[in-house]
């Protein structure tokens, strides 16, 4: 047991190897698209709306298809069901999630110079509690606006759970839920940490220890 | 899947129109009362006829077809092969469907008038090509012209002309659209307002040709020039092009130049046996206008001919002509004398050479007649009645044949040396006639004003369409009726119906024009938007109320207006929708109130409150599931 935990100080204390390091520039390189590119969308099918209304996330912004009409659109829908109107005042995600990135490309840099795998680590477990929270504190807004109904609306419904993953039938419209590119791009970000880790995890246990 | 439903739909529709020809020739002769088909010879082309127009649901047309509305005053759309009608634009009479007339700008724009009688649409043009920025119609009846953006199918702007009296030779565009025609129909004494009795009419009365200039950005319009004429009946016109770019062309009768009180103006204006083609160079017309050669009247340029020559020339035309028609590559120029079985073809280019070197046989009030021998082709033996020609693209022009009620396909030159000089060897270069349902005036061939027509489809417009259609009593519509002309036979295709009336109509490639459907927030702009019911307002200056309100589904906001008797009240309305499709209507009770406003789209009323009492108001377009709760009460204190 002391052993592991010898063994396991002595592989995080250890530096990143060349190729390790290559791999944790690429994670920063592939972060910084994220601040451009939807992470989530969201696509609204009836037969009234052959296009569909597509919603897309950003880390930043809320953006509506057909240059931001099909946000009014869908809020004025939810109006009839007394849904309270999607505005990013009430996200205030849009706000910490860009600072987060902006964090995380700041402490990854910082491993990229001072390289160990165990600065690596500890980037990742904070990213994965991040992208975990982030998803929990999406998912709750969903709920949160399905589930807070005005009961004056002119349309009464079961509070209901949009979405988060995958497709649902919502009133007259089908509904599709699903990651974006800038999601993708964060989960490549997890990928080349880890496998930068792994890497030079397995170059310091080929080491001959003293 | 919408996809899938069309698959389904369109087999479904072949299976349909195979199992109908199946029964009709299984009961061969039996169905005699149907007649028509018959009579046409169409019979066995009804299976290729259905397909060739048959759109399905949700598919959607190749051409834009816009007829003129005649007296009606609009516009109607519709689409070419299926002859759905589509939409009308108001353009010269209120429309309440649209709120036309209704709000402060249409009515302002409509100037007082009720009604124009809207005759031939002109698309504007870049290098001899329809180029799908704006339609241009003229007004018959009130002297004026209108331009339409084809970016929102929408009237921007009506243009009234003075000494202009009843202008009909209107709205022809030249090749890159600098000028649009008007023209003078009835001669009027001049200037516009001069009283002289008809008994003065060969002195006193006058008709005006004039070029009204586009601005090539936004497609303002305005006079340029204005020519002043002889006492004769003005009629259609083309614009030349290719060879015969920059100049104008009119057709004229009355030449005899006499209105005699009860003598009957059909009897003494067909005395002589031609009357005038005019050929006028637009571009001498604007040196004489640079040089100074003009006279001031009523803000109008008015050049006289005598004083400027170079500018205006005749060349005689048998008989009562009504069109004057440009080949797409501007080289001949067909006129049809109604009252004369022949059109008769000018050849441009002898035109030119006349000019140069003065050829002329007449002089008629210092306007030069060119030499008909030195400048005339051939004359066409077309049939009774001829109107009006377009063209395809295989050098082939169509002539509407009014009295004989067809269209007569014919070859355009070159003919073979002699022929033109043999009534009989004439015959060779007509084609082929269909007969049409009834009494053809215009008719329209696809981009059939351009320099590049398509050549498949032509439509005939047509003034009588007696027992064509289910009966609707006296009052009965016209005809319009598609023709396929892309193979070497004309083919009827498509009856189709129209409210009065059609005269001319314009066809262009649906591909060309690219209409939004939502005035976009940020877009576009008017000082008197709002986009949140936050912004809505009700403000009182002394006697004076203005709102703002905007409209949304499903209500209004403000939703209570209250004022006192006697206010002057201004409603700016805005739909705040930025949905297509999602327009809202706002009427006033009682009060003659109809506005309709689109998504993204702000209008204004003012009206009095004169009548006191309480006035519901409401959306008229419907919006929504909540549509009817769409509402709201203006309070007239008394």
């Amino acid at each position: 047991m002391e052993s592991f935990f010898t063994r396991t100080r002595g592989i995080l204390g250890s530096p990143l190897t060349g190729i390790s390091r290559i791999l944790v520039i690429l994670a920063v390189v592939v972060l910084i698209p994220t601040f451009f590119m939807p992470l989530w969308n969201l696509e609204f099918w009836s037969y009234q709306y052959p296009e569909s209304l597509t919603l897309d996330i950003y880390s930043h912004k809320l953006v509506g298809g057909n240059d931001n009409a099909d946000l009014a659109e869908i809020n004025i829908l939810n109006h009839y069901i007394g849904m309270a109107e999607l505005h990013e005042k009430e996200f205030p995600e849009l706000m910490w999630v860009p600072f987060a990135l902006g964090i995380f490309i700041v402490l990854t840099l910082r491993a990229v110079v001072f390289g160990t795998v165990g600065k690596v680590v500890d980037i990742l477990v904070l990213f994965s509690y991040f992208g975990m929270f982030s998803l929990w504190s999406f998912w709750y807004k969903l709920n949160y606006f399905g589930h807070n109904l005005d009961a004056k609306a002119a349309v009464k419904v079961e509070p209901f759970s949009p979405p988060l993953f995958g497709f649902e039938q919502v009133g007259q419209f089908k509904v599709w839920s699903y990651p974006s590119y800038s999601s993708y791009l964060l989960f490549a970000f997890v990928l080349f940490l880890t496998l930068s880790i792994i890497l030079s995890a397995r170059a310091a246990l080929k080491k001959p220890s003293n | 899947m919408s996809r899938i439903q069309t698959h389904i739909l369109r087999s479904t529709m072949a299976l349909i129109i195979i199992s109908v020809m199946m029964t009709m020739i299984g009961c061969g002769g039996s169905d005699e009362g149907r007649g028509r088909g018959t009579e046409t010879g169409m019979r066995s082309d009804v299976t290729d006829a259905a397909l060739k127009t048959y759109v399905p649901p949700g598919d959607l047309d190749e051409y834009y077809l816009f007829y003129s509305g005649g007296h009606s005053g609009q516009i109607f759309v519709s689409g070419v092969p299926s002859m759905r009608h589509i939409c009308t634009i108001p353009v010269f009479s209120p429309y309440p469907g649209t709120g036309y007339g209704f709000d402060n700008e249409t009515k302002e724009m409509l100037g007082g008038y009720t009604w124009g009688d809207s005759h031939h649409p002109g698309l504007s043009e870049t290098d001899g090509e329809y180029d799908g920025r704006w339609l241009f119609i003229n007004d018959n009846a009130q002297g004026r012209i209108a331009r339409i953006a084809l970016d929102d199918f929408k009237t921007k702007q009506i243009l009234k002309v003075p000494h202009i009296s009843a202008n009909h030779g209107s709205s022809f565009v030249t090749p890159n659209t600098e000028y649009i025609t008007m023209a003078t129909r009835m001669s009027v004494p001049f200037p516009q307002g001069t009283y002289a009795d008809v008994t003065e009419y060969a002195e006193e009365y006058h008709g005006i040709v004039a070029g009204i200039a586009i601005d090539p950005d936004d497609g303002n319009m305005t006079l340029d020039w204005e020519i002043l004429m002889p006492p004769f009946n003005y009629d259609l016109g083309d614009a030349g092009k290719g060879v015969s770019d920059g100049w104008l062309f009119w057709t004229c009768y009355n030449t005899e130049r006499e209105f005699i009180e009860g003598a009957k103006l059909e009897v003494t204006a067909s005395q002589r046996d031609k009357d005038y083609v005019i050929m006028v160079n637009w571009r001498e017309a604007q040196k004489a206008v640079a040089a100074g050669n003009f006279t001031m009247y009523d803000g109008a340029r008015v050049i006289d001919p005598a004083k400027a020559p170079g500018v205006v020339f005749f060349a005689g035309l048998g008989k009562s002509p009504h069109g004057v028609d440009v080949s797409p590559d501007g080289q001949w120029i067909i006129g049809s004398g109604k009252l004369s079985p022949t059109t008769t073809v000018f050849n441009f280019e002898k035109v030119l050479a006349a000019i140069a070197a003065e050829d002329y046989e007449d002089i008629v009030d210092g306007i030069p007649v060119l030499t008909y021998e030195s400048v005339r082709e051939a004359e066409v033996p077309v049939g009774l009645g001829p109107l009006h020609t377009q063209f395809d693209d295989r050098g082939n022009a169509y002539t509407s044949l009014f009295v004989e009620s067809a269209v007569v396909k014919w070859k355009l030159p070159p003919y073979a040396a002699g022929d033109a000089e043999d009534a009989k060897r004439m015959e060779q270069y007509i084609v082929e006639k269909i007969p049409v349902a009834y009494n053809i005036g215009h008719l329209v061939s696809a981009e059939g004003d351009s320099k590049s027509p398509d050549g498949n489809y032509l439509v005939a417009l047509n003034k009588l369409s007696k027992g064509r259609h289910l009966s609707v009593g006296p009052s009965i519509p016209e005809s319009a009726q598609l023709i396929d002309i892309s193979g070497d036979r004309m083919r009827l295709l498509y009856d189709a119906f129209t409210e009065p009336e059609p005269h001319y109509a314009v066809m262009i490639k649906a591909d060309k024009l690219h209409p939004f459907e939502v005035y976009k927030r940020g877009e576009h702009h008017n000082p008197n938007a709002i986009w949140s019911a936050d912004e809505a307002s009700i403000t009182r200056t002394g006697r004076k109320v203005e709102v703002k309100m905007i409209a949304v589904r499903s209500f209004f906001s403000p939703d209570v207006i209250r004022v006192n008797l006697g206010d002057e009240v201004t409603i700016h309305i805005t739909n705040i929708e930025q949905t297509r499709d999602e327009l809202h209507g706002f009427a006033i009770d009682d009060y003659n109130i109809n506005i309709v406003a689109d998504p993204g789209e702000t209008k204004s009323v003012t009206f009095k409150a004169d009548k006191s009492g309480v006035y519901a108001f409401y959306c008229t377009n419907f919006c929504s599931a909540l549509h009817q709760e769409m509402q709201g009460y203006l309070l007239v204190k008394p």
